[in-house]
């Protein structure tokens, strides 16, 4: 079940609301709307759901609505039209004090400009949520030491947040998040005010804690590389409306329409695309019921001059070359294992292109595509690398 | 020169001077009577606490164990130097000295309620301000009003209201000292940023829960000026509110003015800037060193 489902969810700042709900449902645009009258369109009927346990991103660039958007789901914003549903229940009629349950056992948020209480400890405001539940202090600060100890600042709990430096104060931001144990943690630009090397860090922290915690994440930002990097799904944002929904690989590759092409028009590919994308179906004999003879076949019939060989399992042993065949063929030699070559260079499914790269000059075999289980997975030969950066559409997008 | 006017029926009415100078005095003097069954006794309680602070704990104090208190208050407020608490002992010695030390005591009775009223008062109204527009819309003009009326003004009514003496006094310096506070209160809150708002409301908190784990410690050193501002203010009705028979420095230069004699002016005069300036720096100081 989705944890955050938005339904036609709009936010209009302004006067005279329901006149620019009417236009909106008439399908005008944000422009129209702020010329006909003088009203800011925030969101503009946005509908998406979150399922348990997912990074869903909301990417768009300033005034895109995406703040507004985050704010709409733990009702820091009222919403001008459309429903929020936290676990399936309603939000936008909650009372004040239903509300403020619902944001106390629910909803963590982290903010781009950590929005720590300067007056507070770094322990004090890792306890704040809980302190505001009633939490007895023994008990809120246990919790508060454990999630700030999951972020790695154990030992600066009785500094003040101006003493730590930007990446540590937007960890106390995440642990106090953190620290109330909420099923659904919103982030907005929590890492776009820190510097580049310290927002990556950042970035691989978070799919670290992420793949213990199982959080419900819903993440904002502007910064494309940031949203490819750890978004399960994205939502792209412009003028308040969500153009595409989808995962990283969809919104690179099936662009929905030209401002999203033009978004990701100049991402890096060969950061996204890993091995599995363009590996291709390898031939291979079974090292327990093929010889020799039968490489050579299998070799000459695809027009190849080496093979893979695997276990009954499809477990990777190595390979064969064509001319140590014919040999072994010749000297009457049955065994494969007696001209079984094993160093082939192997890489993981998620092994981006980047690091690809150097590696298919360097042999003379494609590249073998290995689970963790010893798995042949596919092959990559250096045609498909040039192919995929090139985006002709020989791109396996099934894997 | 407008006199032609008055031949147009409908323009005489608005030519005749408007009687608000009887109308005020009539609505004061109906506030006398009507509520003389509040004034009377806020006289006379009010009357003996302030002489029960100045005339027996103020008075029973010994100025040897009063300047020591001070000046200890002084050394530790500023962070531990000493200056401040070498001018304290040299400054309120030197009023001893001169022989002013009952009408000091009076002074900074006349004072400390001054201002501790006006903050019991004027913080809560801030806070008001800050939470309601229509608050704010209501006393922003209120407070203009206050603050620009000269305060000599204030005195009449509170001559009528509760006599002469101390109180009216400081009814008068509560009017005069009360905007600061106030405003700056209110500015304090308002001041908070919206991203640490935001923080605290989604966390759930309620909205006493904000106000006192958020706004107002954010607030508390603008707050603070607003109370310093307060105080000097309060202190610079002294010599005003003994025109109406409040007692202390402010009478001992009233009473040189009306003599001309202008040594015991003067020396009067000093005590009171010996105060005012132990008084700021040690308010100043409490905002310091708690930030």
């Amino acid at each position: 079940m989705a944890v955050v489902e938005a339904k036609n969810l709009s936010k209009i700042f302004g006067k005279n609301i329901g006149q620019s709900i009417k236009m909106l449902d008439q399908g005008m645009t944000k422009e129209e709307i702020l010329k006909k009258t003088g009203n800011t369109v925030g969101v503009n009927r946005a509908s998406f759901s979150v399922e348990e346990g997912e990074i869903f991103v909301i990417m768009g660039l300033s005034g895109s609505g995406k703040s507004t958007l985050v704010r709409l789901v733990n009702r820091l914003i009222d919403p001008s039209e459309g429903s929020i549903l936290i676990d399936g229940k309603e939000l936008a009629t909650l009372d004040k004090k239903a509300l403020r349950q619902v944001r106390r056992e629910k909803l963590g948020m982290v903010f781009q400009q950590f929005a720590l209480f300067p007056h507070r400890t770094i322990l004090q405001n890792a306890a704040f949520g809980l302190e505001v539940q009633g939490v007895d202090k023994e008990e809120r600060e246990k919790r508060a030491e454990e999630s700030l100890k999951m972020v790695g600042l154990g030992d600066y709990i009785h500094q003040k947040p101006g003493q730590l430096s930007g990446g540590m104060q937007q960890r106390v931001g995440l642990a106090r998040a953190l620290a109330n144990d909420p099923k659904v943690l919103l982030m907005d630009e929590a890492f776009s005010a820190l510097d580049p090397l310290i927002r990556k860090e950042m970035q691989d922290e978070l799919i670290d804690l992420q793949a213990t915690m199982k959080k419900t994440i819903i993440f904002i930002t502007h910064d494309l590389d940031e949203a490819l990097r750890i978004g399960d799904r994205i939502a792209l944002m412009k003028d308040g409306v969500i153009v595409q929904i989808g995962t990283p690989e969809e919104i690179l590759m099936n662009p929905a329409n030209d401002y999203v092409e033009k978004f990701v028009e100049d991402v890096d590919r060969s950061k996204i695309l890993t091995a599995s994308h363009i590996m291709k179906r390898p031939e291979t004999i079974n090292i327990e019921k093929h010889g020799p003879r039968a490489a050579l076949e299998r070799m000459r019939k695809e027009g190849i001059s080496s093979i893979l060989v695997v276990d009954g399992n499809r477990r990777l042993q190595g390979y064969v070359t064509a001319d140590d065949a014919s040999e072994a063929r010749k000297k009457e030699v049955s065994n494969i294992k007696e001209i079984l070559k094993t160093d082939i260079l192997k890489v993981a499914p998620e092994t981006s292109m980047q690091e690809i790269f150097p590696m298919i000059y360097d042999t003379p075999v494609p590249l073998a595509v290995v689970e963790e289980s010893g798995r042949l997975n596919g092959i990559i030969v250096r045609g498909a690398v040039l192919a995929a950066l090139a985006n002709d559409g020989e791109v396996n997008m099934d894997a | 020169m407008l006199d032609f006017l008055k031949d147009i029926p409908i323009l005489r009415y608005i030519i005749k001077q408007i009687p608000l100078a009887e109308g005020t005095e009539k609505a004061t003097k109906w506030i006398q009577e009507k509520f003389a069954f509040l004034f009377d006794p806020i006289k006379e309680h009010f009357g003996n606490v302030m002489d029960f602070v100045s005339g027996d704990v103020l008075a029973n104090i010994p100025p040897v164990l009063f300047i020591l208190i001070v000046a200890v208050i002084a050394f530790f407020v500023s962070g531990k130097k000493i200056g401040l608490a070498v001018f304290s002992i040299v400054g309120l010695w030197f009023v001893y000295n001169q022989g002013l030390w009952e009408a000091l005591m009076s002074t900074v009775t006349l004072v400390i309620l001054a201002s501790l009223l006006s903050v019991i008062i004027g913080v809560p109204v801030g806070i008001l301000m800050a939470k309601s527009k229509i608050a704010n819309t209501i006393f922003t003009p209120i407070l203009d009003f206050m603050q620009t009326m000269p305060a000599f003004v204030y005195l009449i009514p509170a001559v009528a209201f509760f006599g002469i003496g101390m109180v009216p006094g400081v009814f008068a310096s509560l009017i005069f000292a009360t905007p600061p506070t106030v405003r700056f209160t209110n500015l304090g809150i308002r001041q908070v940023s919206n991203d640490l708002v935001e923080a605290s409301d989604s966390f759930g908190a309620t909205g006493s829960q904000k106000l006192f784990k958020v706004e107002l410690p954010m607030a508390k050193s603008t707050i603070m000026a607003g109370i310093n501002q307060t105080v000097m203010l309060a202190l610079s009705m002294v010599v005003i509110a003994s025109m109406i028979g409040a007692p202390g420095l402010g009478s001992q230069v009233l009473s040189s003015l009306q003599r001309a004699s202008v040594g015991t002016g003067f020396v009067a005069g000093v005590g009171i800037v010996i105060l005012a300036i132990i008084i700021d720096r040690i308010t100043q100081n409490m905002n310091k060193s708690k930030e």
